[in-house]
């Protein structure tokens, strides 16, 4: 007899998110299995974001459900599902310019359900991202874009989250530091996190993740594999609807 | 110059200068507030009011237990603002809340009136800090020297509270961007309580130092402490609303300035500057310059995009 297989740790069932009276997500139904990197993509207005904002309670779901670990989330404030092992790297960083490294990566701590192990979070982050160990006092809007990138992470990941959430981590980042964030994620999810990855990145994010979803006008488009990334017709599929 | 008005400039400014701590210390409670809310509480003053009501109601009370009352009936006032005001209104835009704050003052101004009457009551805190002290020549009275040492300590303790602990980083983090803060698991209704309470104690401190420090409003009325709000306000802004350290000194300045001016002009004249009586004209019309000068405050730096705010 097969054992059955475990709830996903993430569910969105029926997710329908409105701005104002204008759909960004419609109908959206989506799994995240424990240990995964599935990834989001599809043109700007998709309603990538908005996914991510409605499962993090920024925003409020008009219709459908979101569920963590079996049991909804939905409607949830942003802080309780924070806590509830959901951690978040949002568009453009988000940093706390005018404060310390230090103080950002502390802030990430009130995330964390229990305040055992800060301090090896702490250090567990700077062995990941020994520029913030130096950079420690300096205010982080002098760092730059890659490092606040990692700081944003950083900072995330200091509250234990179960699952993390990233909004196009490699925006506005060049080349050669999008190649460092990518390796950073694998390093991350090596670690047993499990990711959901928005990128405008498409052919990058399909073959580093395990499972790709498209999303174009608020609705779930297909699914891809990585194995599709060199699928030049499939891509253009996806984004396209040709 | 004489060596006797040397003396007497020197205890003016000293006033001055107690004026300007009790000042910062109510736009440091005002500042705190606003830092994390948006809310610029014009019911600071009523707070201060209850306070001085609750010290002047016990007067044959020990000390102590009379100031516990007034530090128990601001912070439970402050608490109450929170709860039934404050917290419903959370999402409403900045001129409603303020509205909001106008509608508490003059309900508690009200209430007060009611119960109390338009007669004022005498509050003596503690005697002995009335009396004065010779110190190198100087005559000053104690609470003088206690009020400016008062405020000093109380922005140190409240810099190492926002800098050394992690719900005072919350605070600092909540100020400048409260969404983000929230998406980090900073529980925002914790942070603006804790704001709340530190501002409410800020309260109850002026409304034990104020009757001492200031001979005139040793009678508690229920407009008490207005006039000193609506200076502590337009002090804060000229000093600049987004910075608590700005706004601190907006409100110190706007306190050393009136004891300044009302110490050094004669008490008759027919023009603005020229005369005490004239006092909160001359005032008014040089916050009318700094906001024509520098519009973003006093006290401020460039203008930037986001600035933290406690």
């Amino acid at each position: 007899m097969s054992t059955p297989e475990p709830a996903p740790l993430l569910e969105l069932r029926g997710l329908e998110v409105r701005h104002g009276s204008v759909p960004a997500v419609r109908n959206l139904d989506l799994d995240v299995r424990r240990g995964e990197i599935v990834g989001l993509i599809g043109p700007n207005g998709a309603g990538k974001s908005t996914t991510l904002h409605a499962i993090v309670g920024a925003v409020r779901p008009s219709a459908g459900d979101i569920a963590l670990r079996g049991a909804s989330i939905r409607g949830q404030p942003p802080e309780r599902i924070v806590r509830s092992g959901v951690g978040l790297v949002p568009e453009g960083r988000r940093i706390f310019a005018e404060l310390t490294v230090e103080e950002n990566l502390r802030l990430g701590l009130a995330g964390r359900h229990t305040k055992e192990g800060a301090q090896e979070a702490l250090e567990s982050v700077a062995d990941l991202f020994p520029v913030l160990r130096d950079a420690r006092k300096r205010q982080a809007g002098l760092l730059s874009g890659g490092q606040q990138q990692q700081l944003a992470i950083g900072r995330a990941l200091v509250a234990d989250p179960e699952l993390l959430l990233l909004d196009e981590p490699s925006l506005g980042l060049a080349p050669a530091i999008v190649d460092t964030v990518f390796e950073t994620l694998r390093a991350i999810r090596d670690r047993g996190l499990t990711i959901l990855l928005v990128e405008q990145r498409a052919q990058r994010t399909v073959a580093f993740a395990d499972r790709t979803y498209v999303l174009a006008n608020g609705e779930l488009r297909m699914a891809l594999l990585p194995r599709d990334a060199n699928d030049t017709e499939r891509m253009v599929a996806a984004y396209f609807g040709t | 110059m004489t060596l006797a008005s040397t003396t007497t400039q020197v205890q003016t400014l000293l006033d001055a200068t107690a004026l300007g701590s009790i000042y910062g210390l109510m736009a440091i409670g005002i500042g705190l507030v606003f830092g994390v809310l948006r809310l610029v509480n014009f019911a600071y003053g009523q707070l201060i009011m209850a306070g001085a009501y609750a010290l002047a109601l016990t007067q044959d009370w020990s000390i102590i237990a009379s100031i516990a009352l007034c530090f128990a009936v601001v912070l439970g006032l402050s608490l109450a603002m929170e709860f039934a005001a404050f917290r419903p209104l959370r999402r409403a835009s900045p001129t409603t809340m303020l509205v909001a704050t106008f509608a508490i003052s003059y309900l508690l101004q009200s209430i007060a009136l009611v119960r109390f009457g338009a007669i004022g009551k005498i509050v003596v805190v503690i005697p002995g800090l009335t009396q004065p002290v010779t110190i190198g020549g100087l005559h000053v009275r104690w609470i003088t020297v206690v009020t400016i040492l008062v405020a000093a300590g109380v922005f140190v303790a409240l810099t190492l509270f926002l800098r050394r602990t992690s719900i005072g980083l919350q605070m600092r983090a909540a100020s400048i961007d409260s969404d983000t803060a929230r998406l980090l698991g900073v529980r925002a209704n914790a942070v603006i309580t804790v704001a709340v309470l530190v501002s409410g104690a800020i309260a109850a401190l002026v409304a034990v130092i104020l009757p001492m420090a200031v001979p005139e409003r040793i009678l508690v009325t229920p407009d008490y402490a207005l006039r000193e709000t609506i200076i502590v306000l337009v002090g804060v802004v000229v000093g600049g609303i987004d910075r608590l350290l700005s706004a601190t000194l907006g409100g110190f300045a706007m306190g050393f300035l009136v004891g300044t001016l009302s110490g050094f002009l004669p008490s008759s004249g027919s023009w603005p500057f020229t005369s005490s009586v004239y006092l909160d004209s001359a005032v008014f019309v040089l916050v009318i310059l700094v906001l024509l000068l520098r519009p973003e405050g006093l006290f401020t730096r460039s203008r930037r995009s986001a600035v933290e705010r406690v």
